[in-house]
């Protein structure tokens, strides 16, 4: 079997046996990205030379020689890191992430950089400033976003796993819309430090990956308290991977009903229901839950995550890095102002001056009571839901995404029908929880479905333990796109 | 009519931590461009801010210091402006919640005592500096994430003299509390004032103006002084004041408008999302309150009880940490409070400013042992006030201690009888005339004598012995 056809979970056991060698993995994975990618367009940078060059002088770590795909919004020393966007065109950090130094210390390979929506503001990688991401499944189809490089690269086999990150869905839905598993973990499980931050409050990095096992494990290795970021919370990490199980008897599964509403494919519907008669013959209780302020979650993250990233992408602005546009050679203080707006105008996107925008109104004086104080007061009421929900059920199952792929093109004049691809994923993130992204079916398109599992916080456990029962005893996570079928 | 200053100070000082704010760089002064900077305080892509312990901690004890109340609850907002300087293009500061508010500082400026209220006290990130050459503008990002203390007072200073007392008092304060070196000229302390006029009896407030740029305790005097006459101009002229930023210009001892307040900036705050909001306990408040160093005013007040120095010899040797404790480790030695303030406050003083001495190390070069000595060598009558003053100055300048300095140069007091006898003897017979005014009762006949003495044994004669040896020669009793 070819070497790209593993699990990130195989490819180490096969490497810690002495079976294959990391520089042999490494090439697989190079050879299938040279000869494939350019119909997908997942990787934005990719360093073969280099990758093959670290691959040879890898020799310790849990994940040695095993490759991983990185979004490009985490720096990762003296490599491109674009987020998408013309903005940081040539920037190269000085230095790399925190989850960059524990992959590296564990022995990852990182094959190169993927592909997102500019700064992640997106659901379907179409605005890359670079160009879009194909779905692996139907290549006229967006493979959703902002993590679509991600989610894509991982469906193409381009790489075993990747890391993303998850403001609103962001990990979910393109792993929901390439049929991998995706996990946003908790808030604060994670360390950001190095992650190029949207919206601080609510950003989270996670993996994407082929199955439960390779998430368990690499959420073990890139969770943590991390000095550098005070808002990652000092708790100890499970061993994910030794503590996984696969017994649901007794487990309650809240289904909430206001995630089975009008908009929603039937195809998608039908998916998910089946899913989740497949937990009650594997033992789990199913129970009806109500999470009354999900009508709000979309209304309150649309003020909440651009107000967040009107300030975090105010420091794009031509003085230290990235690019700079000024009439002419030098910037006199009358150019200042000049060279600002130009910059930011020519160097963001549509959808990142909308959100600017968005944000800047939001916070302004006069407004800032209005819109943005009481966006916090609803995600603290979001967030009681769930903490009611929670004292009755274990975990909560809905749909990741209302929709199978969608065309690309097919959103992209439709800001707000672009929004709406995240409403299922959006109050997770409002709301501090885990929740989990795993294959669940198709709809009659073969487009793959992705059910969502929402857990307590800290209680990333109980998901893997959940879907990995419900991968036990079922293929969904096993088929292939055409394109990766040898 | 009268006019009425109404005057308002919004100080920064850079609390004196080693490593800043946010980041684990160093804070030291001077370095070569761009050397004390991390990714952190570049506000590159990606980074995220972690509180430094030790300026929490300083900034607690500056805010109990000043009598304030602090929150218990640490929260920090994100302020938004552009400018090169400032790498996010937002500082780190606290908008609606301050770490500490209702303060006060008590002051005395021309010989009146008030209490000038503190609005609030709050923490804060400072920005780079830009310099600017023929080739464009650079920055230097080494104070970038500089911790900052913001103090700002109620409007309730009303005159230049008023807002020059309270500066000293405040930094006489963050001087004891050993949490800025307050050098202004470094710009660890820096003074922004708004300041408004009204009729004198009015109790509605005038059009104020912001006044900035002010790099010296002195400048901010003269640019306040300058700003009440422009403004007071202004008004007797049947004009109105334009709320605006002005700032003070040194060399022309003026202020210039800078900006209006339509241009005033929306800053946009809100809650810093990458630092967690945390409670302080009241436990760590008290702690804290309870660790405070004796202040100025307490050390004053304990001066003139203890030691019964006047008001104003306390209030100088309490102004100076330093100078206060040497004082009393010179005081426990030898119990002679005022004679040592009065030696310390003149000649030693002198030395210190002349010499720019650090005052910090005056133990070095004046040793408190050596200063007791020296006083007990006066108490004892070894040597007068007079030689006294030229030991100490040779104690300052060589560092000998006194003994040995008296007797390299030869200075003891004559105390012995039979050697001054022979030079009374000599005094007398040259001045015959003298002699009989003093046998017909002239006192100041005998100090004359007591004089010429003194003079023909350059100053080392005891006056009191040659005093007593005269009147018994010339009167025939002691």
């Amino acid at each position: 079997m070819e070497l790209t056809q593993y699990s990130a979970y195989e490819l180490s056991t096969m490497v810690g046996k002495g079976d294959i060698y990391p520089v042999d993995i490494a090439a697989a994975y190079l050879k299938r990205i040279a000869a494939l990618d350019k119909n997908i367009h997942a990787f934005v940078h990719c360093d073969p030379e280099a990758v093959l060059k670290k691959a040879e002088k890898i020799k310790t770590g849990r994940l040695r020689g095993v490759p991983i795909a990185i979004k490009d919004n985490f720096c990762v020393k003296g490599q491109p890191t674009t987020c998408g966007s013309k903005i940081l065109k040539d920037f190269r950090p000085p230095y790399n992430a925190t989850v960059i130094e524990k992959l590296e210390q564990e022995g990852a390979i990182i094959l190169g950089k993927v592909n997102m929506d500019e700064f992640a503001f997106g659901s379907s990688c179409e605005t890359s400033a670079y160009g879009p991401t194909h779905n692996p499944w139907d290549i006229t189809r967006a493979p959703g976003g902002s993590s679509g490089g991600s989610a894509a690269a991982v469906a193409a086999r381009f790489a075993p796993w990747a890391l993303g990150s998850d403001t609103g869905g962001s990990i979910r839905q393109p792993a929901s819309l390439c049929g991998v598993v995706g996990l946003k973990p908790t808030y604060g499980r994670v360390s950001r430090y190095g992650l190029i931050a949207f919206a601080s409050s609510l950003d989270q990095i996670g993996p994407l990956t082929l199955d439960v096992r390779d998430a368990a494990l690499l959420s073990s290795v890139i969770s943590g308290y991390d000095p550098k970021d005070s808002t990652s919370v000092n708790i100890p990490v499970p061993d994910y991977l030794q503590l996984l199980g696969e017994n649901v008897k007794g487990l309650k599964i809240g289904i909430p009903k206001e995630y089975f509403i009008t908009g929603i494919e039937d195809g998608v519907k039908n998916a998910v229901m089946q899913a989740i008669e497949v937990f009650r013959k594997l033992g789990a209780q199913i129970e009806e839950i109500n999470l009354p302020h999900t009508e709000y979650a979309v209304a309150t993250y649309y003020i909440v995550a651009p107000s967040e990233a009107s300030s975090n992408l105010a420091r794009f602005d031509g003085v230290q890095y990235g690019l700079r546009v000024t009439k002419g050679e030098k910037v006199s203080d009358s150019g200042l102002i000049d060279m600002y707006m130009k910059t930011r105008g020519e160097g963001f996107g549509q959808e990142a001056l909308r959100r600017i925008i968005l944000g800047t109104y939001s916070l302004s004086s006069g407004y800032y009571d209005a819109y943005y104080l009481k966006a916090l007061k609803v995600r603290t009421k979001i967030g009681e839901d769930f903490k009611k929900a929670f004292a009755r059920v274990d975990c909560i199952m809905t749909p990741t995404s209302p929709t199978g792929a969608f065309k690309l093109g097919e959103r992209t004049d439709d800001p707000l029908a672009m929004y709406l691809s995240d409403i299922f994923t959006i109050s997770a993130n409002l709301a501090g929880i885990p929740a989990l992204s795993i294959p669940c079916g198709f709809t009659p398109e073969n487009l793959p479905v992705g059910l969502q599992i929402l857990g307590k916080p800290f209680d990333e456990q109980t998901l893997f333990n959940a879907a990995h029962a419900y991968q036990q005893s079922t293929n969904w996570h096993r088929r292939k796109p055409a394109m990766a079928q040898k | 009519m009268t006019y009425e200053p109404v005057i308002g100070l919004e100080v920064h000082v850079q609390m004196d931590t080693r490593s800043k704010a946010f980041c684990g760089c160093g804070t030291v002064f001077g370095m070569p461009a761009n050397t004390q900077v991390c990714p952190v305080c570049m506000g590159l892509p990606g980074v995220l801010p972690v509180l430094n312990e030790k300026f929490l901690e300083y900034a607690i004890r500056t805010a109990l210091a000043l009598n304030c109340t602090v929150a218990n609850y640490l929260k920090f907002d994100r302020k938004h402006y552009f400018y090169p300087d400032l790498p996010k293009n937002y500082q780190i500061s606290q908008y609606d919640q301050p770490l500490a508010g209702h303060g006060r500082l008590n002051i005395e400026a021309d010989a009146i005592k008030k209490t000038i209220r503190i609005l609030r006290v709050h923490m804060e990130e400072d920005a780079g500096k830009l310099i600017h050459t023929a080739g464009g503008s650079l920055v230097d990002f080494n104070r970038c994430g500089m911790p900052l203390l913001e103090i700002v007072s109620e409007p309730d200073i009303n005159s230049a003299a008023e807002a020059y007392a309270y500066l000293s008092q405040l930094k006489n304060i963050l001087e004891y509390l050993e949490v800025s070196d307050c050098d202004m000229e470094k710009g660890s302390l820096r003074c922004d004032a708004n300041i408004s006029l009204r009729p004198a009896g009015q109790t509605a407030l005038g059009i104020k103006t912001e006044v900035k740029n002010m790099n010296s305790f002195k400048g901010v005097r003269d640019a306040l002084n300058y700003e009440i006459g422009r403004q007071e101009q202004v008004l007797r002229d049947g004009g109105a004041i334009t709320q605006e930023t002005r700032l003070w210009n040194e060399e022309q001892q003026k202020t210039f408008s800078m900006r209006s307040k339509e241009e005033a900036h929306d800053y946009r705050y809100f809650p810093e999302p990458d630092l967690v909001p945390f409670t302080i306990s009241d436990e760590t408040i008290a702690a804290a309150k309870q660790a405070l160093p004796e202040l100025p005013a307490v050390k004053k007040t304990r001066f003139m009880a203890e030691y019964k120095l006047s008001e104003y010899d306390a209030s100088v040797i309490s102004a100076d940490k330093y100078l206060a404790l040497y004082f009393e480790n010179t005081v426990k030695q030898y119990h002679m409070p005022k004679i040592i303030c009065n030696w310390l406050m003149g000649d030693v003083m002198n030395f210190i400013n002349t010499n720019q001495v650090n005052i910090k190390k005056l133990d070095e070069v004046l040793p408190v042992k050596n200063l007791v000595a020296m006083v007990q060598l006066i108490d004892n009558n070894t040597i007068s006030g007079k030689i006294a003053k030229e030991v100490l100055a040779a104690m300052l300048t060589g560092g000998k201690d006194a003994a040995t300095i008296i007797k390299e140069k030869n200075l003891g007091q004559i105390s012995d009888s039979e050697a001054l006898e022979a030079i009374i003897d000599e005094v007398i017979r040259e001045q015959q005339k003298v002699v009989e005014e003093v046998k017909t009762g002239k006192d100041k006949a005998l100090m004359f004598l007591v004089g010429q003495v003194m003079q023909k044994t350059r100053g080392k004669a005891n006056p009191q012995i040659v005093n007593t040896l005269i009147k018994k020669k010339l009167l025939g009793n002691a």
